[in-house]
């Protein structure tokens, strides 16, 4: 009992306590560096109007991480629309495995940074360059993670399948997919954390809003607690968005429904 | 007890194409008439082929050479005409026990309309005596619960031929008892023919009216054709020291441990 509670309070209160030595520390190496009680004073500040709009560029935090987001869900919606299909036809398919593999393995490590000057160049326009980039690096771990599920699918379900003459359409619906689907929502749960990574640098590059550009907005204000919060907000926003898909994705997995 | 040929193998080979130019001769000129009705076993030791007869007959595989027929037709692709038992009875884990006969009824039985697809999955869950865990996922059943949902399925789209691959093997033996004397309850009912294969000697005694034992593969075949003259129903109990169920049961351990034994598993 007592160990328990050392171990749930006691220990991250003491790591706490560390983090913030150690932050104080650097704040007195480093001139200008925020101290932990500024970046305290400055994040209630933020907070206290998260939803005040001056215009394009001097927005509220809450506005600069729904713009974010919007983005975010916009790439990874396209992601997931593109993705599954694309992992089911390689999964179901040797020939489409044998085809497409070698580009996904080529293109899944390159950069999303890379991806920017090719997409602002044929797009032209901000929102476009960041939803393209999120979808090319985001994609990967749906197809695989879905082309792994429909895999997984055992021998004896497609047996019955084959007994009861069931067509493709059926056999992808009753079959397949509900093999397939814990699978998948690794996929993308991988995927939106990807995304979420992705967003910050993107907009870093293209500037405009969101919470990428705020805090290199920042930066060239030279509030640097700003950017320290920013930090905090990506972190405790990232949290959140894969605590939300794993509740989703549990939910669909008909082994965590009490059944096994 | 002399009918028309139902199901005819008729000089079957299979040979499995194993890479490389190279070649597994399975079977070699398998032939075997099956009557209507009538419950046959396949008996051999593991590895010589009987999966490999049973898929098929299901159509779940290919035929070398040779050919076989249901009623005079040509098998060559699965159908509900033929209903298989898997060994590790193959349920679907996110339907439950109803969902699952459910699922096969629709799609062999779509001229029934909604209220007789109940009745009609309704009748086989109750054959195997499952009402009170019909809305129970396959993970939340016995091992023998799930098998009999297993044979509830299969039995529910009224298959001619009901094809169990080894279907209580997986089973400890109390369990399995009371199976086999479930399964054969059943098929008075249903009059189903039945193909079972099993590597239990007392199984498919009990069980059969035909027993086949095979040889050792490569190249395995029909050994020897063993008739059961035991009347229905047949009581366990009483086949204890019954002469023909004692001859039935030296005749295939002779079989199996003597004229084709094998010691390398
Ligand atoms: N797809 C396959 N490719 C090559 N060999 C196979 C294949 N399936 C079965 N075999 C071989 O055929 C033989 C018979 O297998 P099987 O019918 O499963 O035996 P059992 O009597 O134990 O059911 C075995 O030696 C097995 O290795
Ligand atoms: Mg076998």
């Amino acid at each position: 009992m007592l160990l328990k509670t050392i171990n749930t309070v006691a220990l991250p209160t003491l790591l706490f306590g560390v983090l913030i030595a150690v932050w104080s520390t650097v704040s007195i190496e480093i001139p200008g560096f925020p101290t932990p009680m500024e970046t305290w004073n400055e994040l209630l500040v933020v907070l206290s109007d998260p939803l005040y709009d001056n215009g394009a560029g001097d927005q509220g935090i809450a506005l600069q991480l729904m713009s974010s987001l919007k983005r975010v869900f916009g790439g990874f919606a396209l992601a997931i629309a593109v993705g599954i299909p694309v992992g089911l036809l390689i999964g179901m398919s040797k020939m489409a495995q044998t085809a497409i593999n070698p580009y996904i393995q080529i293109l899944k490590p390159v950069s999303p940074l890379a991806w920017l000057p090719l997409a602002l160049f044929v797009f032209k326009d901000v929102d476009m360059t960041a939803i393209f980039v999120i979808f090319i690096t985001s994609i990967w771990p749906i197809i695989i993670n879905t082309a792994l599920g429909v895999r997984s699918v055992s021998e004896d379900y497609l047996n019955v399948a084959k007994v009861l003459q069931l067509s493709a359409f059926e056999k992808v619906f009753q079959i397949i997919l509900p093999v397939a689907v814990p699978f998948i929502f690794t996929g993308m749960r991988l995927s939106l954390g990807i995304a979420w990574l992705v967003i910050v640098a993107a907009e870093m590059l293209t500037g405009g809003l969101g919470i990428g550009f705020w805090i290199w907005d920042e930066y060239n204000n030279l509030n640097y607690s700003h950017i320290i919060i920013g930090i905090i907000l990506i972190g405790v926003v990232g949290y959140i968005l894969d605590t939300i898909m794993g509740l989703i994705a549990d939910y669909f997995d008909y082994r965590k429904r009490g059944r096994v | 007890m002399s009918a028309k040929p139902f199901l005819k193998i008729d000089h079957v080979d299979k040979v499995f194409p194993l890479g490389k130019g190279k070649e597994y001769v399975a079977l070699r000129d398998v032939k075997l008439e099956i009557r209507e009705n009538e419950i046959v076993s396949i008996i051999g030791h593991s590895g010589c082929g009987k999966s490999t007869i049973l898929n098929l007959i299901a159509g779940l595989d290919t035929i070398s050479n040779g050919v076989i027929l249901l009623e005079d037709r040509e098998i060559n692709a699965p159908g509900p005409e033929r209903a298989v038992v898997f060994q590790n009875h193959s349920l679907l884990p996110w339907l439950t026990v109803y969902q699952n006969i459910e699922m096969a009824v629709k799609k062999v039985r779509d001229d029934l309309n909604p209220k007789e697809v109940k009745e009609h999955v309704m009748k086989y869950i109750e054959l195997v005596n499952l009402d009170h865990a019909k809305d129970k996922y396959p993970g939340e059943i016995s091992g023998g619960m799930k098998q009999r949902v297993g044979i509830a399925r299969a039995l529910s789209i009224e298959p001619k031929v009901l094809l169990m691959d080894e279907p209580f093997g997986a089973l400890d033996s109390l369990t399995r008892a009371n199976l086999q004397d479930h399964l054969m309850r059943i098929q008075m009912q249903t009059g189903n023919t039945v193909i079972i294969i099993t590597h239990d000697v007392d199984e498919a005694v009990l069980l059969s009216d035909r027993v086949i034992m095979m040889t050792n593969g490569p190249e395995a075949t029909i050994g020897e054709i063993l008739e059961v003259n035991l009347p229905r129903p047949r009581e366990r109990l009483t086949l204890q020291h019954n002469e023909e169920y004692l001859r039935c049961r030296g005749a295939i351990v002779e079989f199996l441990y003597s004229k084709f034994a094998k010691h390398d598993d």
